[in-house]
């Protein structure tokens, strides 16, 4: 039984918060008095800012910058597969060999290795091959083939490799084993299961810390300043060290690793929610794409 | 490989320990051509374990096992057995068959990826090929409108039906399922054993897991009671099933009565 009750509608208004109106009024005031010391400021200098954003040694030196964070992500991508491989192994020797690389190359500080590769040639002067009874086949300087570039590559390589290997190893187990196995039953060979089964499913747990790695590696191969690499923060520490201006150049500098972060950012929120989606994970191949497509809309015109 | 053989599976003396545990302590199993075969027995007794070294996914310690009159992970050479290559192990499983617990199948797939990638990697078939078989499986088991549609989709009745089809799409000699209906409620896991039923009716060689007692009674030729990794009786169904003679498959049976389905 329902008894008669008065219910008319009452507006609601919602509760009163003054404590962030608190905050945000201080927040206001410290934003307001950073731009007016960013203004008033000379050492900020911004005539000097806008006449070294796009000066050409800036944005040759921002393109070694991109060029090696592309390079050297492409080399840990590789060595790194290749080090979860050791470490999902069956073997447990190779698996030890795995954890050891690991073990070290996230260890050791990424400074110190660059400045090791960068002075190899103090610990292997010369390479050279020499065959008993043939004789010598080459023999190179260290020094005339590990230029600071190349040393750079190296170092940032085999550091960055020790990170993506883990974050590899983990996403491929994260797929249920449930699904090798199946695959194995169905007599399937362990190279394609790894191919069509385990990896497209690993790369929505792959994909995002990679991003997330890639972002600090662009702002990790500021270091290679340290070994005379022209990078963007070389040039811009090149410029100020005769002129004077440190201010202004550190701000162009931060700018640019800024914007290049931005961008980076935004395609990795592309790229999670691409691969976020268990519907289209990854693509095999763009045939493949298409031609579901075209099921698709045979499907639909049939109806 | 070996044509016509009377028995599909044999088994002698087959073991299979992990690290202290004996899982298997001595299986003798034969498992005639085009019959169906159940095995029963309590959980921890060593049947998935049975099952699973038939297709090799748990490699035995000691003893014999043939499928098709041949080892499924060796080959006998010199008195020995030798473990075979990866490939080999490869085209030697495609033709055992096998129906997981938890379905399985490829999540990120669709049906239809799912039927046809196993035949078109291993069997070397072409696609068009292999899609209008996978489409004529998918009619036998009820869900040729599915074919589009991913496993997360489907139910888990559906799912199971779906990876029967796929391990039938591999044209295989024997079956093998693994408690296919114990992820199921009893709705689901009667759509499930009704295509079992016509699959057994078929002649296709199969050799069953489960705790369907009801299924076991309707559909097998032959049952096997497993308890502690030991057979302990088998026969047909009607006289291992309503005249038990041992204690453990008395006990067995009479606290899985109350918990069958029809």
């Amino acid at each position: 039984m329902v008894t008669a009750h008065p219910t008319p509608d009452y507006p609601i208004s919602p509760r009163r918060n003054y404590g962030s109106w608190v905050i945000v009024a201080i927040a206001v005031l410290i934003v307001a008095l950073l731009v007016l010391m960013l203004v008033r400021n000379t050492a900020f200098a911004w005539d000097a800012v806008l006449h070294y954003l796009f000066h050409p040694l800036i944005l040759s030196g921002l393109a070694v910058t991109l060029q090696l964070t592309v390079v050297v992500l492409v080399c840990a991508l590789v060595l790194a597969t290749l080090v979860a491989m050791l470490r999902l192994s069956s073997s447990r020797v190779l698996q030890a060999i795995g954890r050891t690389y690991v073990w070290f190359f996230r260890g050791v500080p990424a400074l110190i290795q660059l400045i090791f590769w960068y002075n190899i040639g103090m610990v292997v002067p010369v390479v050279s091959l020499t065959l008993p009874g043939v004789g010598t086949l080459f023999s190179i300087n260290t020094n005339d083939v590990i230029s600071p570039f190349i040393a750079a590559v190296i170092a940032l390589s085999l550091c960055e490799a020790g990170y993506l290997a883990e974050i590899i190893r983990a996403g491929i187990k994260s797929v249920p084993s449930g699904q090798v196995e199946a695959a194995r039953a169905l007599g399937m060979s362990r190279g394609r299961t790894l191919r069509r089964i385990v990896v497209p499913q690993a790369m929505p747990f792959i994909i995002p810390p990679t991003g997330n790695e890639a972002i600090s590696l662009l702002k990790m191969t500021s270091l290679v300043a340290y070994i005379a690499v022209d990078d963007l923060f070389y040039t811009a520490q090149s410029i100020y060290s005769r002129t004077f201006e440190t201010i202004p150049l550190l701000v162009v500098v931060a700018v640019w690793y800024l914007v290049a972060v931005t961008i980076l950012t935004i395609g990795q929120g592309y790229l999670e929610r691409y691969y976020g989606r268990m519907d289209d994970p990854l693509p095999a191949g763009m045939a493949y794409r298409v031609w579901r497509v075209a099921l698709a809309a045979r499907h639909r015109s049939s109806k | 490989m070996i044509d016509a053989v009377d028995t599909m599976v044999l088994a002698r003396g087959l073991r299979k320990s992990f690290g202290d545990s004996e899982a298997l302590k001595g299986i003798d199993l034969d498992v005639p051509t085009g019959s169906v075969t159940c095995i029963i027995g309590p959980s921890g007794s060593g049947k998935s374990t049975l099952l699973r070294c038939i297709n090799h996914l748990e490699p035995p310690t000691s003893g014999t096992l043939l499928v098709g009159g041949q080892y499924v992970g060796y080959d006998l050479r010199n008195g020995r057995l030798r473990e075979v290559r990866q490939s080999v192990l490869s085209q030697r499983r495609a033709g055992i068959g096998m129906v997981f617990q938890a379905f399985n199948l490829f999540a990120h797939m669709t049906v239809l990826e799912n039927l046809i990638e196993a035949p078109m990697a291993v069997h070397r078939l072409p696609r068009g090929e292999a899609v209008s078989a996978a489409m004529l499986l998918l009619e036998r088991v009820g869900l040729l409108d599915k074919a589009g549609a991913y496993p997360r989709q489907l139910s888990g009745g559906q799912q199971q039906r779906v990876a029967i089809a796929r391990a039938l799409a591999m044209k295989p000699r024997v079956l093998l399922f693994d408690e296919p209906t114990s992820a199921l409620d009893p709705q689901l896991g009667r759509e499930v054993l009704s295509v079992m039923r016509t699959l057994a009716e078929s002649g296709i060689t199969m050799v069953v897991v489960t705790h369907e007692i009801e299924f076991a009674r309707k559909a097998a030729d032959q049952v096997i009671f497993l308890d502690a990794g030991v057979v302990v009786e088998r026969g047909k169904p009607a006289d291992i099933l309503d005249n038990p003679q041992s204690a453990s498959l008395q006990r067995f049976l009479s606290g899985t009565l109350t918990a069958t389905r029809d």
